[in-house]
């Protein structure tokens, strides 16, 4: 299956694709709309790790034996049989943050106000995923490996 | 004395209403400009050290962000205009020669836009490019005075004359010379690989030639400037041309420094010279003080590479430089390559950048003229520099003598640049005129290499579009060829020199 890969040493840590991330999964899906009256309830579900000069964007890496999926005690989280993607289902998150402690690199977060565990779905339904299409410097890449 | 007398140039303004806060802009700007405010949290700008290089605007993801000029206007005066006011107030708080990067940007009049070019209609055909195979290689080098040919006796001919080494072109554009110090890693390396891609040449400027490009030395001039980093006879053998730099347009008669603090390991291994040190060329090569002794260097560089390769002799553009490139030629230059005062540099004295040397357009014909009398014209190829903006003023080149045009701004902005001209201070918001590792990777090469390769392509198939439009289907046709070109609003001692008649004629 194809996944996001970063490529630390183009990253620019502009934060971007956290922004983009946020407005593609709000209501509006504009980002003026999306920012500053649905911030509140966004998180983004890819996040810019930084350490020093190192600065890499990190999402869920939909492993192929997902620690998260274990864990989950509702069903919330499953793999499509078709694309591979592990998805969360929010309808039958209870907010235990099981997967987010199993999560091996810290990919998924406890929702802001929902409630709900938040992860990368890959942006399902589009073919490059937000925070690839717009990353400025194409330190994001999405391809089969 | 506080420097308080020093207006700011620019005005970061912030449009609060489309503002989203996400510190994009206090991200990018390694002048410090845009700040979070701690207490509200909301993301703020003080101007003050705006450099106008559009960085912020171009990455704010809802263009909240516009650089204006600052509205704070000098007292209205012809003479005393705000840029001389302000230079005087820097230098009144510094004391030191001002320093710009990039080329001059005072109002000097530009005459290819005095040129004019020429089309077919009704009594000789153009040439559909889209139909018809359209010509653009153009080989650098010595051209023999006579061709000798030799038959097979069996109606086979074949070239008896041995010809000087040549550079091909697939197109009659190559990239000027950019040190690695003065440019980044990233950025050579996009020079280099669309070189490659496009048949064409880059030139390493004089910082040498890092380990790493040597892969694409067939499609690399290696300069010998008067520092001499990074020479030796592998440097030489392995490159497709040597060019030796007398002169550079942005700063004709000065010489180089890259500061200290920009010699990492990386370039330091490149220069040849220690980690840490000042890299300082000289204003003269100190072995060269005559025609003679360019003469010297010259051969002792054939000699080195044992008569391979086309050599360049790089100038820039003075009172006599016709004189001068008679002088190279006669030295055994192979090549002439000429640096207009428009051309571009990672840093110059502001006072030299903007007011010593002579257009291009005119440098170029008075050389081009000067040879063809002499006879000699086919003893080196001219190599136009100094600003070339479009493929207009490429092909006017072309039309005016040259053999070839170096592109260096136009190649820079392609990758990002937008001529805020703070090359010199390291701190290039866009990845390109620095060695900070944080800024250096804002330029993605393989971006770089597209962007300029797709600059190149788009230039090409302009220039077929307007050779085909002359009815004219090789580059080699339009060379020197004056006769296309006409002159608007040029006082007859100029149409004279440019050597072209004026529009209506």
């Amino acid at each position: 299956m194809k996944r996001i890969f970063a490529r630390e040493e183009l990253c620019i840590g502009c934060r971007l694709c956290e922004i983009h991330c946020m407005v593609q999964h709000s209501r509006s899906r504009r980002i003026l709309t999306a920012m500053l009256h649905e911030k509140d309830i966004l998180t983004p579900r890819v996040k810019v790790q930084e350490s020093g000069q190192l600065t890499f964007a990190l999402q869920c890496r939909h492993c192929e034996r997902p620690r998260c999926m274990e864990a989950c005690m509702t069903g919330a989280i499953t793999r499509d049989p078709a694309t591979g993607i592990i998805k969360h289902d929010e309808k039958r998150c209870v907010g235990c943050w099981m997967c987010v402690m199993n999560c091996h690199c810290g990919a998924i977060v406890p929702g802001r106000e929902s409630h709900v565990a938040s992860k990368c779905d890959l942006c399902a339904g589009s073919d490059t995923p937000a925070c690839v299409a717009n990353c400025p410097n194409e330190a994001l890449i999405f391809e089969e490996r | 004395m506080r420097k308080w007398l020093v207006e700011q140039e620019f005005v970061a303004e912030r449009d609060v209403d489309r503002c989203i806060n996400c510190s994009v802009c206090v991200r990018q700007c390694a002048n410090d400009v845009h700040l979070v405010d701690e207490e509200t949290g909301c993301v703020l700008s003080d101007s003050q050290s705006c450099v106008g290089c559009h960085r912020c605007t171009t990455l704010c993801p809802t263009k909240a962000l516009t650089i204006k000029s600052a509205p704070q206007e000098f007292r209205e005066n012809a003479n005393w205009t705000a840029d001389r006011i302000q230079g005087i107030y820097k230098q009144a708080e510094g004391g030191g020669i001002l320093l710009a990067g990039m080329g001059n940007d005072r109002p000097w009049p530009v005459l290819w836009d005095n040129m004019v070019l020429n089309a077919s209609q009704v009594t000789n055909p153009s040439i559909d490019p889209l139909r018809e195979p359209m010509e653009l290689t153009t080989y650098l080098g010595r051209k023999p005075d006579r061709i000798e040919l030799e038959s097979d006796g069996n109606g086979g001919v074949s070239l008896k004359t041995q010809l000087a080494p040549q550079l091909k072109l697939a197109i009659p554009i190559m990239f000027s010379a950019m040190s690695y110090g003065s440019i980044s890693y990233n950025a050579s390396l996009a020079l280099a690989r669309a070189a490659q891609a496009m048949g064409t040449f880059a030139n390493t400027g004089e910082g040498g030639l890092h380990k790493d490009f040597r892969q694409y030395a067939g499609n690399m001039i290696v300069q010998v400037a008067s520092g001499r980093f990074g020479v030796d006879v592998d440097y030489l053998n392995i490159a497709s041309a040597v060019e030796i730099k007398i002169g550079q347009g942005a700063k004709p008669g000065i010489g180089g420094h890259l500061p200290a603090e920009k010699v990492d390991a990386q370039i330091s291994a490149t220069r040849m010279i220690p980690e840490g040190s000042d890299a300082l060329s000289p204003a003269p090569h100190h072995d060269i003080y005559s025609i003679e002794d360019l003469r010297q260097l010259i051969f002792a560089l054939k000699e080195a590479t044992r008569y391979t390769k086309p050599i360049s002799v790089k100038i820039s553009a003075v009172h006599n430089v016709a004189a001068i490139a008679s002088g190279c030629v006669r030295a055994g230059a192979d090549i002439v390559a000429i640096d207009g005062f428009r051309g571009g540099t990672g840093a110059a004295p502001l006072v030299i950048r903007d007011n010593v040397g002579i257009p291009i357009e005119v440098a170029l014909a008075a050389v081009d003229t000067r040879l063809r009398e002499e006879g000699i014209r086919n003893q080196a190829s001219i190599v136009a520099a100094g600003s070339f903006r479009s493929s207009g003023d490429v092909i006017k080149a072309i039309a005016l003598g040259a053999d070839a045009v170096y592109i260096g701004t136009a190649a820079l902005i392609s990758m990002g640049c937008h001529l805020c001209q703070k090359c010199y201070t390291g701190k290039c918001n866009w990845g390109i005129a620095t060695q900070d590792s944080r800024l250096t990777k804002r330029l993605n090469p393989e971006v770089g290499t597209r962007r300029l390769t797709n600059l190149l392509r788009g230039w090409s198939l302009e220039i077929k579009e307007m050779l085909g439009g002359m009815g004219i289907n090789a580059i080699e046709s339009l060379r020197g060829n004056r006769e296309h070109l006409r002159g608007v609003n040029l006082s007859d001692r100029e149409l004279n020199i440019l050597g072209i008649k004026a529009a209506g004629e």
